[in-house]
């Protein structure tokens, strides 16, 4: 469970240091900012609810925040709260040092927007929806979409079923170069 | 051939499951059909048994309005069509192993996890007992927890915490590290593996034996590395850029910040071995009168020619360290080595090794990180799709502020519809001929001004020599001094105009794409800067260094590494963005100027802090978009890589055919540099016998030319074997796709079929109002 106390203990410490790409510094600095994060509410309150954790500066803006949030989520409730061991979980899947098959799988969970565990053209959409922005001269227009979506499974979709599975989203990731390092959230 | 497939699955996918989760009937069948025998046939069967007709009776009227429609050619295709797959299918559909990692199936993970582990078990002890089966079964995949699947999950954790505790410690860290659990069950999981071994760390040696010792070892370790990671130089700054302005412009900085803790590290060797016990033994030296101008930092002369800057302040004798400066005479080693409680420090020998260790130093960490950074981009299967690759993969999570954020989201929506749109309009035959023409003229045009700019520099060298020769005649005043930066200056405005012609020429051409208008571009200013560093380095090694006399200097290497420390400083005032020349100039002037790395050291951190706040202050984020990782590999292997091989042959070149000179430095007197090396190893047979094999290893290596072809030899097998393993590679991918493409057929086959006996089985009264497909 997570911790709120104002210190962490050694034992954890190392255990968050084994389990996780993120070094001691890193954990330290994400309890200090998770704990800020508390300090309004009630100390005893072992999560963050997520409007909490989407006011900080690193995801404020991000499109992607609300993804995230429910992505990594452990809570019954599915609201998107974030105890800090689901902190960390983010904070390192978005580390220097996560394998890009981590990255990958997050990626793909953050990107399924309907959590089926495929990326069928719904989800391609709303994911091309929050890359191009909010404001209605950076949408594409419904013909471009459609033809985005068609050029994206007729270049990804090697079964043919009409869907981006994992196996398929990780190949296509594999062949970018940059994903790695973009990828990447830093507190 | 071509079906048309309505992704709006989720409503009628939800209802239908919701109402799934109630039905008691179908989840008996589902457990009474022996799920062993995996036969999808007869699993359909036994589902197919437990309907209930009302829910269908919808759907069923919607299948029969459209199925009359459409030829029988298209069945198969209206049956693809998810709108109208009866629930069973759509049940069968969603607990498919390839989608159950959207359900949070964590059993899919730990028997993901499971198989890695076998794998690793086997790949390290050999084992065979362990039999898992390379496809995670049907079995238990429930769209909900029920009692049976709890009880998958514990056999499979069970078994997955055996795997886990037969491995070694490091690698089942890195196996839970980077499996995609939740940090809570990874602690569970821990637990477990950890339970028989009761309170101990993973630093603890699982051998008894020299434990104290390897855990003090592991202790250093971590603390060395805490130190370093906590000396994350310009943490902040490079957070604040990367947060406004995103990757492709960090990795630039980055490469500063690299480029100065290489040359820290540099400094450090050179300073312990070379500077350090030089400053505190210094030669003799007839004072000189110079008078002290504040222009002695730009030009490298007056007090700072007799320093320990450059070549000619080293001795070249033996350094003995009982003596003391008032006892040595001018030019030979101070003391005898009579006293045996001294140390000799050869300082000649110091230099060369030295300088020959940096070199090796810079040249092993280029390879690796060129080799690294290489295969990172390279990619064993390049197809033409770029659009996946750009909704997927151009989100910079870094950037952070919302004005970023939305020149981020313009820059994508741009891309996109430039890619569309070029997908859509197909190739347009522009005229083939004058696009021609156009290249041609702008490949002279930049050709030419290459040529005469380093012509105009020739010639402006040789007439600055001439002045300088004059100026030696008269008296030493502040204009001859400041003449001396004449030739940088032009040599720098000359890096500064020129390529601002080679954009102007490229903006008029045509390139298919911007990636090969990078190309050509920086291909034109990589020629253009050797063919003036070539230039330069035929003046100095090839005239001045030859015959020094004529051109009045007694230390021809103290004046190289003068000009070599004024072309440093110039360079960094004219141009902070192209480093290109300064990094040969460094490296060259590693040879002349020992101290050359701290001026860099210097150099670099000004740079960073200059470019951090022009960046700040401009506030605004490129609009051309980078690609940052191949930036990083570009910096590297394009620029570094030609500096760092036209230093080495440049040293090589002086270590081997010119003479040193005569009055200044640490290699006078002898005809060629490298042979102190010689020396050394011809004293070393004589005194000690015991170290003779190594110059026997000399012999060998260095002087037979043999060994350097066997090298080359063994080098360029290699690389072919690794080419042959690579066309391999490439042909078992293409098989593969095929045959996943083949397994895609016989799902989409299997889907149509079990639709096919669901409407058969559920309308047997009517089969001529609808013409069945053969598939049954």
């Amino acid at each position: 469970m997570g911790t709120t106390a104002s210190q962490l203990g050694k034992d954890l410490l190392s255990e968050y240091q084994e389990l996780t790409f993120l070094t001691k510094q890193e954990i330290l600095l994400a309890h200090k900012r998770y704990s800020e994060l508390l300090s309004k509410e009630d100390r005893n309150l072992t999560s963050v609810p997520m409007e909490k954790v989407l006011s900080l500066p690193e995801l404020k803006s991000n499109p992607f925040r609300k993804r995230i949030c429910h992505v990594f989520s452990t809570s019954d409730m599915k609201d998107g709260s974030l105890t800090f061991e689901d902190f960390l979980d983010l904070l390192s899947a978005f580390s220097d040092s996560a394998t890009l098959e981590i990255k990958s799988h997050y990626a793909f969970r953050i990107f399924d927007f309907d959590d089926d565990g495929t990326l069928d053209g719904g989800d391609l959409e709303k994911l091309v929806n929050c890359l191009t922005g909010k404001t209605e001269d950076t949408r594409l227009t419904p013909e471009e979409m459609r033809q985005l979506i068609s050029n994206i499974l007729e270049e990804s979709d090697i079964d043919k079923d009409g869907t981006v599975n994992l196996s398929e989203f990780q190949h296509v990731i594999s062949r970018s170069p940059d994903f790695v390092s973009s990828f990447k959230i830093v507190l | 051939m071509a079906y048309s497939v309505d992704f709006n699955l989720r409503p009628i996918m939800e209802l239908e499951l919701e109402s799934l989760r109630g039905d008691d009937t179908a989840q008996d069948s589902m457990k009474g059909t022996g799920l062993e025998s995996g036969s999808r046939e007869t699993l359909e069967m036994e589902v197919l048994t437990t309907e209930g007709r009302d829910r269908l009776a919808s759907q069923m009227s919607d299948v029969r309005e459209r199925a009359d429609e459409r030829s029988e050619e298209s069945i198969q295709t209206n049956l693809l069509v998810r709108k109208r797959w009866s629930t069973t299918t759509l049940r069968v559909l969603s607990s498919m192993p390839s989608r159950s990692i959207g359900q949070q199936s964590r059993l899919e993970i730990i028997s993901q996890c499971n198989i890695r582990s076998t794998q690793l078990r086997r790949y390290h002890r050999q084992t065979q007992d362990v039999s898992l089966s390379s496809r995670p079964s049907i079995r238990g995949y429930g769209i909900e927890a029920d009692s049976e699947d709890v009880c998958e999950e514990e056999t499979k954790r069970q078994e997955l915490v055996n795997n886990l505790q037969s491995l070694s410690a490091g690698d089942r860290v890195r196996l839970l590290r980077a499996t995609p659990l939740s940090l809570a069950e990874k602690t569970k999981l821990r637990k477990l593996v950890f339970s028989d071994k009761v309170g101990q760390s993973l630093l603890s040696s699982q051998v008894p034996c020299c434990s104290l010792l390897k855990r003090a070892l592991c202790h250093i370790w971590f603390g060395c590395l805490f130190i370093l990671s906590s000396l994350q130089l310009w943490q902040v700054a490079l957070k604040r850029l990367g947060g406004r302005f995103g990757t492709g412009v960090l990795s630039y900085f980055l490469f500063i910040r690299t480029l100065l803790l290489f040359n820290v590290f540099l400094f450090l060797i050179n300073g312990l071995f070379l500077v350090l016990p030089q400053a505190i033994y210094p030669p003799l030296h007839t004072p000189s009168s110079h008078r002290v101008t504040g222009l002695e930092l730009f030009t490298g002369t007056g007090y700072l020619s007799n320093s320990l800057m450059f070549y000619g302040y080293y001795t070249n004798s033996t350094i003995n360290t009982s003596c003391r400066p008032d006892e040595a005479t001018a030019g030979t080693g101070c003391g005898t080595t009579s006293d045996p409680h001294m140390m000799a420090y050869n300082i000649p020998l110091a230099y060369c090794f030295t300088i020959g260790i940096t070199f090796f130093i810079t040249g092993i960490v280029l390879v690796y990180s060129m080799s690294k950074s290489f295969g990172r981009s390279f990619r064993v299967f390049k197809s033409q799709g770029n659009m996946a690759i750009k909704v997927f993969c151009s989100w910079d999570f870094k950037v952070s502020k919302k004005m970023s954020v939305r020149m981020q989201s313009e820059n994508i929506t741009t891309q996109l519809k430039e890619l569309l749109s070029e997908v859509k309009g197909g190739e347009e035959e522009k005229g083939r001929l004058s696009g021609m023409a156009v290249h041609l003229l702008a490949w002279s045009i930049s050709l030419g001004s290459t040529f005469f700019c380093a012509l105009g520099i020739h010639c402006f060298a040789k007439y600055m020599h001439l002045r300088r020769l004059e100026d030696a005649e008269g008296e030493v005043s502040v204009l001859h001094e400041a003449r001396l930066l004449a030739l940088p200056g032009v040599v720098s405005c000359g890096n500064l105009l020129l390529p601002g012609l080679f954009n102007l020429v490229s903006w008029m051409e045509n390139f298919n794409s911007p990636i090969v208008r990078l190309y050509v571009s920086i291909f034109r200013n990589l020629l253009l800067k050797v063919s003036i560093l070539g230039v330069l380095c035929y003046h100095w090694l090839g005239k001045i260094a030859a015959e020094p006399e004529q051109h009045g200097l007694q230390c021809w290497e103290s004046f190289v590494g003068q000009e070599l420390y004024r072309f440093l400083l110039v360079d960094f005032i004219f141009t902070a963005l192209y480093t290109v020349f300064g990094e040969f100039i460094w490296k060259l002037g590693l040879l002349f100027t020992p101290l050359l790395p701290a001026v860099q050291i210097l150099k670099l951190l000004l740079l960073f802090h200059m470019k951090k706040s022009s960046l700040l202050v401009n506030c605004q984020a490129s609009r051309k978009p980078w690609r940052a990782s191949q930036m990083s590999t570009l910096f590297i292997s394009l620029l570094c890589f030609p500096s760092f091989l036209g230093a080495i042959v440049s040293v090589t070149y002086t270590i081997l055919t010119i003479k040193p000179s005569s009055g200044c430095g640490p290699f006078r007197n002898l005809p060629f540099m490298f042979h102190s090396g010689k020396q050394w190893a011809q004293e070393l047979k004589s005194t000690n016998h015991k170290l003779a094999w190594l110059n026997w290893v000399h012999h060998c290596l260095v002087e037979n030319p043999l060994f350097l072809f066997l090298l080359a030899g063994v080098f360029l097998m290699v690389i072919y074997i690794h080419t042959q393993v690579l066309d391999g590679q490439r042909k078992t991918i293409s098989l593969l796709q095929k045959q996943i493409e083949n397994e895609g057929k016989d799902k989409k086959f299997l889907i149509t079929s079990l639709q096919a006996i669901h409407e058969k089985r559920q309308y047997p009264l009517s089969p001529s109002s609808r013409p069945q497909g053969s598939e049954v």
